[in-house]
């Protein structure tokens, strides 16, 4: 006896089709041009693993690398637990709730390069609030010299922007859990630090865990911000994966090497992604 | 396709992926697997373990890589004796 139905598969084709148009079509082309020398669509070498023996003992990629997971940690560290705060701190019924949903849908309305011009505008210490509060509380504040305050003001650029998913997602998550969750522990006379300890976070578990991916891959894979703020500066303070990518790719047209690279950082984020998956998944069938 | 900048060994590369894809499909169709509890410490079905092996292999190769100065065919034997281990008994 057959234990599935798998006519069902059939109804996943058309999505197949767009994926292989959209991604695997895509990457096969990078998967050829990482092991050639291309200097025009009609002169190219093969290489072979020349150009990932080359980038896995580059300097740069290591830099960038180590920059790309502190800034990721960084970012985990920071937003997931104020995204909890600002989501029980958020009101359950009345008016508040749709204003408050308002206000933090906000800044997940403004694209990418609007944000930099933001905060190139707010972090300056003559114009700015944020430059000009930082440098009247007497710190040296400068982002487009220190790299210390360029990674502070990328980071807080970053938590005033995506904040907000993670709090309407634990929102979202805290909205759900049924009343009589609540009035049991009320019978309990269980403290709200009991509460959110065996009830609400147990809960959020799932949420947190659709959070913790979301921000995780965009974290690290963030170009635009940092890229119109400093410009990966100063020096290569703020330079990311994505934008040591796009320079060897756009900037010096090394196609092979920028394949390689790119295959290495997919791999990268292939792995993550999986790890979060399969520990989301096991979570479920765990139920 | 000349804009795919083909190559035979990369061709040879996602045909083997192509064939080890349809074989699969052809085994599961033929005779369906469960998931089971190997080695591995996550109940794994057959098309978890291949991308695990597969995904593997490729760390494998990047190490041998990045590391040594061993050719390649050696890292290849090495992932397609963990890729068996993996299929049998992970």
């Amino acid at each position: 006896m057959k234990p599935y139905n798998n006519k069902a598969w059939w109804l996943v084709l058309p999505v197949f089709v767009l994926v292989a148009f959209s991604a695997i079509i895509p990457m096969m082309t990078v998967v050829n041009y990482s092991v050639q020398d291309i200097f025009d669509p009609s002169t190219r070498y093969f290489v072979g693993t020349e150009w990932y023996r080359e980038i896995l003992a580059d300097p740069r990629l290591h830099d960038s690398l180590m920059r790309q997971f502190v800034y990721s940690f960084c970012v985990l560290a920071i937003e997931v637990p104020l995204g909890i705060i600002v989501a029980l701190s958020m009101p359950r019924r009345g008016l508040g709730v749709p204003v408050s949903l308002i206000l933090l849908s906000l800044p997940l309305l403004v694209p990418w390069n609007v944000v930099g011009t933001i905060w190139q505008i707010i972090g300056r210490e003559d114009i700015g609030l944020y430059g000009w509060i930082l440098n009247s509380l007497g710190l040296d504040y400068n982002y487009a010299s220190n790299p210390r305050d360029a990674w502070a003001t990328v980071l807080v650029m970053d938590v005033w922007h995506w904040t907000s998913l993670v709090a309407l997602l634990c929102y979202s998550g805290l909205r759900s859990i049924p009343d009589v969750y609540y009035q049991a522990a009320r019978i309990d006379r269980a403290s709200s630090w009991a509460v959110f300890r065996y009830i609400q976070l147990p809960k959020l578990k799932n949420v947190l865990l659709i959070a913790v991916m979301l921000r995780f891959m965009d974290s690290f894979m963030i170009y635009t911000e940092p890229f119109v703020l400093t410009g990966g500066g100063p020096g290569t303070a703020t330079t990311f994966l994505s934008q040591t990518l796009t320079q060897m790719a756009l900037g010096q047209f090394d196609l092979g090497r920028a394949a390689a690279f790119s295959l290495i950082y997919f791999l990268i984020i292939l792995l993550v992604t999986w790890v979060f998956y399969t520990a989301m998944t096991h979570n479920d069938n765990k139920g | 396709m000349g804009w795919m900048a083909w190559t035979l060994p990369t061709a040879l590369f996602f045909s083997a992926i192509a064939l080890m894809l349809v074989a699969m499909t052809v085994w599961q169709t033929v005779s369906p697997g469960r998931e089971r509890k190997g080695f591995l410490p996550l109940a794994t079905s057959r098309g978890d373990r291949l991308f695990i092996g597969l995904l593997a292999s490729a760390y494998v190769h990047l190490l041998v890589l990045a590391l040594t100065d061993w050719p390649l065919w050696i890292a290849t034997a090495i992932c397609v004796a963990g890729m068996a281990i993996i299929m049998k008994w992970g």
